[in-house]
């Protein structure tokens, strides 16, 4: 569980993220939801500790994320897995380099134990025949997958997902998105996944917070999400013209 | 001031290089990695660009003193002189700066740009020690680069004027052999290895710290590669002022 109290934070005296509150919960995939340019992926980095908030507090599992304490966030750090938005894959690694990566920073054990714990993780991402390509050489689907894998592999009871299936035609950005839920709930690994895609909000919104302009208007579930009477929200729900129709049909 | 800003954030970005290193394994292939990029890359155009120039400088040298009053081994003393002061540190330096430097800002740029770098401090590593410190130790070797150009550069002064009929092989060789200060080739690698740090650092901090897209990369390339140059004729200055003067 992840808790967040009253953050705000501004750049150059605009203020981007707005007293936000809200809690992500454990075993759930939570959505931050919300326009181009809203604050997702701020928020996001905020939380990461990528970014300074300016005011308010963030507690994972009740501890509170104190950047002075080096050790905390060292230990934290390793709790925690990421996927970008561009899947930041580094280039001038192989996939299963970029897999074992985080184990070679952070574990002692032995390179065979690290090939069979990358082998699990890329089984489990379903990912095939890429070991040794670099991610230049692979699809945007892949990527991500490769994405999950490495953020995974450590055991991360965190998992921070940046606009998960961006870039990626409808039927593999659902693929990819059911495969985040999957791992989430077998984990049992508290998920955070940033996104303005309607499909994955119908699809994977067990707890959804939706952000205007860096405020939270609303807070929810996708079965709340089509019966709210939040104008904002409608806008942004039936900005799609299909749901706009499908709606309408449901009455 | 904007610039003191960039000092001062320069100044932290070399403390954090050189705190919370990475695993030595990991750094140790890191480091031959950089050197194979940054160094053994950068022979051929070293070579082939100081001989070059060490032929010009011979073959002006020689245009400008047509005289039958100076003693013929003044071509050979002039091109040593030359090159090792400053056509080897500070010329191949400067080209050093375009082409290490543009490499090395864009390079961090591009993971900026693609948020590896943010990859990497989530996970947990120091991301400046990761990326950068390796760049330093493996410049460190960059004076073997310039003693390459000297060697060559002189060579190349040699050809010239020999085969150009300006000198002949006997003066040119007693003249690189005349009135040798070993300050003098001290003075070059202190020069050498103070531009070593700036190639590696000053690139750096432009990749690290800038924003934008992959247009924006190429922005940052060509600015490193100007401040890059600006510090190095700085330092030149200072420090032949401190040494020579
Ligand atoms: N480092 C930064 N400096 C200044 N402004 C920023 C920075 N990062 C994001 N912003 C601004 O914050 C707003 C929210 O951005 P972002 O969180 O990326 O939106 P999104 O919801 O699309 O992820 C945008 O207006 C963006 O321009
Ligand atoms: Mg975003």
């Amino acid at each position: 569980m992840i808790k967040v109290e009253e953050i705000s934070k501004s750049f150059d005296g605009i203020e981007i993220l707005k007293e936000i509150s809200t809690v992500f919960d454990k075993g759930k995939t939570n959505l931050i939801i919300g326009q181009s340019g809203s604050g997702k992926t701020v928020l996001m980095k905020c939380l990461l500790g990528l970014l300074e908030v300016d005011r308010g507090n963030i507690y994972f599992d009740n501890e509170k994320f104190d950047k002075e304490n080096i050790s905390a966030v060292a230990n934290l750090r390793k709790e925690v897995g990421t996927v970008f938005q561009g899947s930041a894959l580094f280039d001038s690694m192989t996939v299963l380099e970029n897999i074992i990566f985080p184990m070679k920073m952070f574990s002692n054990t032995t390179d065979e134990e690290m090939l069979i714990r990358a082998q699990e993780v890329i089984n489990r991402v379903d990912l095939k025949d890429a070991d040794n390509k670099y991610p230049s050489e692979i699809s945007g689907g892949m990527k991500k997958r490769v994405a999950i894998a490495r953020a995974i592999v450590l055991n991360p009871k965190y998992l921070f997902c940046d606009e998960p299936n961006s870039g990626l035609d409808p039927k593999t950005a659902i693929i990819i998105d059911k495969l985040i839920q999957e791992i989430t709930i077998e984990y049992n690994i508290t998920t955070i996944i940033n996104t303005h895609d309607m499909n994955s909000v119908m699809e994977i919104g067990d707890k959804i917070i939706f952000l205007v302009q860096g405020e939270k208007v609303w807070e929810g579930n996708n079965k709340q999400i089509l019966k709210t009477n939040n104008k904002l929200v409608n806008d942004f729900v039936y900005s799609s013209e299909l749901l706009r129709k499908v709606g309408k049909l449901g009455g | 001031m904007k610039l003191f800003f960039h000092i001062g954030r320069y100044f932290l970005m070399i403390k954090y290089t050189f705190t919370k290193f990475t695993k030595w394994n990991v750094l140790k292939k890191l480091i031959v990695q950089e050197i194979d990029d940054l160094i053994i890359g950068s022979i051929w155009i070293v070579a082939f660009m100081s001989f070059l120039v060490g032929g010009v400088v011979a073959i002006q040298t020689a245009l400008n003193i047509e005289s039958p009053f100076l003693p013929g081994n003044l071509i050979g003393f002039a091109t040593r002189q030359s090159v090792i002061l400053e056509f080897a540190p500070t010329l191949i330096s400067i080209i050093m700066a375009g082409k290490v430097g543009s490499f090395i800002t864009s390079s961090i740029g591009t993971m900026r740009v693609t948020e590896q770098i943010d990859a990497l401090e989530v996970m947990g590593v120091n991301s400046f020690n990761y990326l950068i410190f390796p760049k330093i130790i493996s410049l460190m070797l960059y004076p073997f680069l310039i003693t390459l150009a000297m060697f060559l550069g002189i060579l190349g002064g040699y050809v010239a004027s020999v085969y150009a009929g300006f000198s002949t092989s006997f003066d040119f060789i007693q003249g690189i052999q005349l009135d040798f200060k070993v300050f003098h080739v001290i003075y070059a690698y202190i020069k050498t290895t103070l531009f070593a740090f700036i190639l590696a650092t000053i690139p750096s901090y432009h990749g690290f710290f800038m924003k934008g897209g992959a247009l924006e990369v190429g922005k940052a390339s060509n600015i490193s590669f100007v401040w890059t140059s600006i510090v190095i004729i700085i330092i030149n200055f200072v420090v032949t002022q401190l040494l020579l003067a």
